[in-house]
C-alpha cells in the first residue's frame, strides 16, 4: 500500500510553515501562548474554545487546522480518518502548571481547567471535536521524533483498522522549546482524486519523515 | 451592586479566558450556560473557584450551583449576602 503525506504544517523556530511555504514569522514575543494567539489570529481561525486550551494543545490544534484548511478531510467518514501524535515531554509543561498552583498550601487554588490538560492526549480530543475525527487514535511519548515508529504505526492502521485517512505527528512543547510537524496521510489513489494538481506530496517513509521534522 | 457586576463580568472573562468577549457584551441577566455564554462544565468549576479565590465563599452544597451561577446578577446577589 502506498502512502503519502499529502499536507503537513510545521510550527518551529518563531515560525510557521505550510507545505514548503512559510505563511507566518514573529521575532519577538514576551510568552508562546502570545505566539500562538498570533497565529491564531492571523489565519482569521474562528474556534472561542482555542483560548480556553492550554498551549500544547493550542499547538497541536493550530497545526492541525493549518493541514487540514490544505488538504480538507470532509470526503472521509469520521470513522475513517485515524490520529497519532506523539511527543517527548508529554504534558509536562501543563503538570507544571498545575503543580505550582498546588504546593503552596495556604493558597491552594487548582484550576480545574488546568488540570484537564494534564494528559498529552488531551490534544488529539481537542482535534477530534473540531474536527468530527471518531477513528483510529494514539498519542505516544518517545524521546525522539522516530520515522520508523510513525511509519511501521501508521500503514498498520491503514492495513488493519479500516483507516483510509490519518493526521500523525510530532507536537512538542516545554517551556520556551517547541516544535510541532502535522501531517495529513493519504492512500496514493485517494491523494489522485483530488485534482487541484499540482499537489503537494510526498511519500510516506521514515526517511522522509525523518528528514521532515528537520527541513524548516 | 451595579459596581460589583462589572467587576464580575471583567473576573469571568478572565478567568474563564474569554478571549472574543468583551464586558459590555455580558447582559447581566442573560444564563451563563446554555444559550448564553455557552459555558461547561469546566467552566462551571472554574466559578467556584473564582467565588471561593477572590471573595472567600466556599459552596457546601453543589446543587445551589445551578441558582447561584444562573447569571451574572444573581452570582453578584449572592456575592453580597455571602462575603466575609
Amino acid at each position: 500500500m502506498n502512502l503519502h503525506i499529502t499536507s503537513y504544517c510545521q510550527i518551529h523556530d518563531k515560525k510557521v510553515v505550510v507545505n514548503d511555504r512559510f505563511i507566518f514569522y514573529m521575532e519577538n514575543f514576551l510568552n508562546f501562548a502570545d505566539f500562538l494567539k498570533a497565529v491564531y489570529k492571523q489565519e482569521a481561525i474562528s474556534y472561542p474554545k482555542f483560548f480556553k486550551m492550554d498551549s500544547l494543545s493550542k499547538l497541536g490544534f493550530l497545526a492541525t487546522e493549518l493541514v487540514l484548511r490544505e488538504k480538507p478531510i470532509g470526503r472521509y467518514c469520521s470513522e475513517e480518518v485515524g490520529i497519532v501524535l506523539s511527543n517527548a515531554s508529554a504534558s509536562l509543561d501543563t503538570d507544571i502548571i498545575h503543580n505550582d498552583s498546588v504546593k503552596d498550601k495556604s493558597h491552594y487554588f487548582p484550576s480545574p481547567s488546568v488540570f484537564v490538560y494534564t494528559l498529552p492526549n488531551i490534544v488529539i480530543g481537542e482535534i477530534c471535536i473540531k474536527n468530527k475525527i471518531k477513528g483510529e487514535n494514539a498519542f505516544l511519548v518517545s524521546e525522539f521524533f522516530d520515522g520508523t515508529l510513525f511509519e511501521n504505526y501508521v500503514q498498520n492502521l491503514f492495513i488493519n483498522e479500516g483507516t483510509a485517512a490519518c493526521i500523525c505527528g510530532w507536537v512538542e512543547l516545554l517551556g520556551n522549546n517547541y516544535n510541532a510537524l502535522s501531517m495529513l496521510i493519504e492512500r496514493e489513489e485517494n491523494m489522485e482524486k483530488t485534482g487541484n494538481q499540482p499537489p503537494w506530496n510526498l511519500p510516506f517513509t521514515a526517511e522522509n519523515l525523518n528528514q521532515l521534522i528537520i527541513r524548516n | 451592586m451595579e459596581e460589583l457586576i462589572e467587576k464580575l463580568k471583567k473576573e469571568v472573562i478572565e478567568q474563564l479566558n474569554l478571549e472574543e468577549i468583551s464586558p459590555d457584551d455580558i447582559n447581566p441577566d442573560s444564563p451563563l450556560f446554555g444559550e448564553g455564554l455557552g459555558l461547561d462544565s469546566i467552566d462551571a468549576l472554574e466559578l467556584i473557584v473564582l467565588l471561593e479565590k477572590n471573595y472567600g465563599i466556599k459552596i457546601e452544597d453543589p446543587k445551589d450551583g445551578k441558582k447561584i451561577f444562573y447569571s451574572i446578577r444573581t452570582m453578584a446577589e449572592y456575592i453580597t449576602e455571602h462575603k466575609k
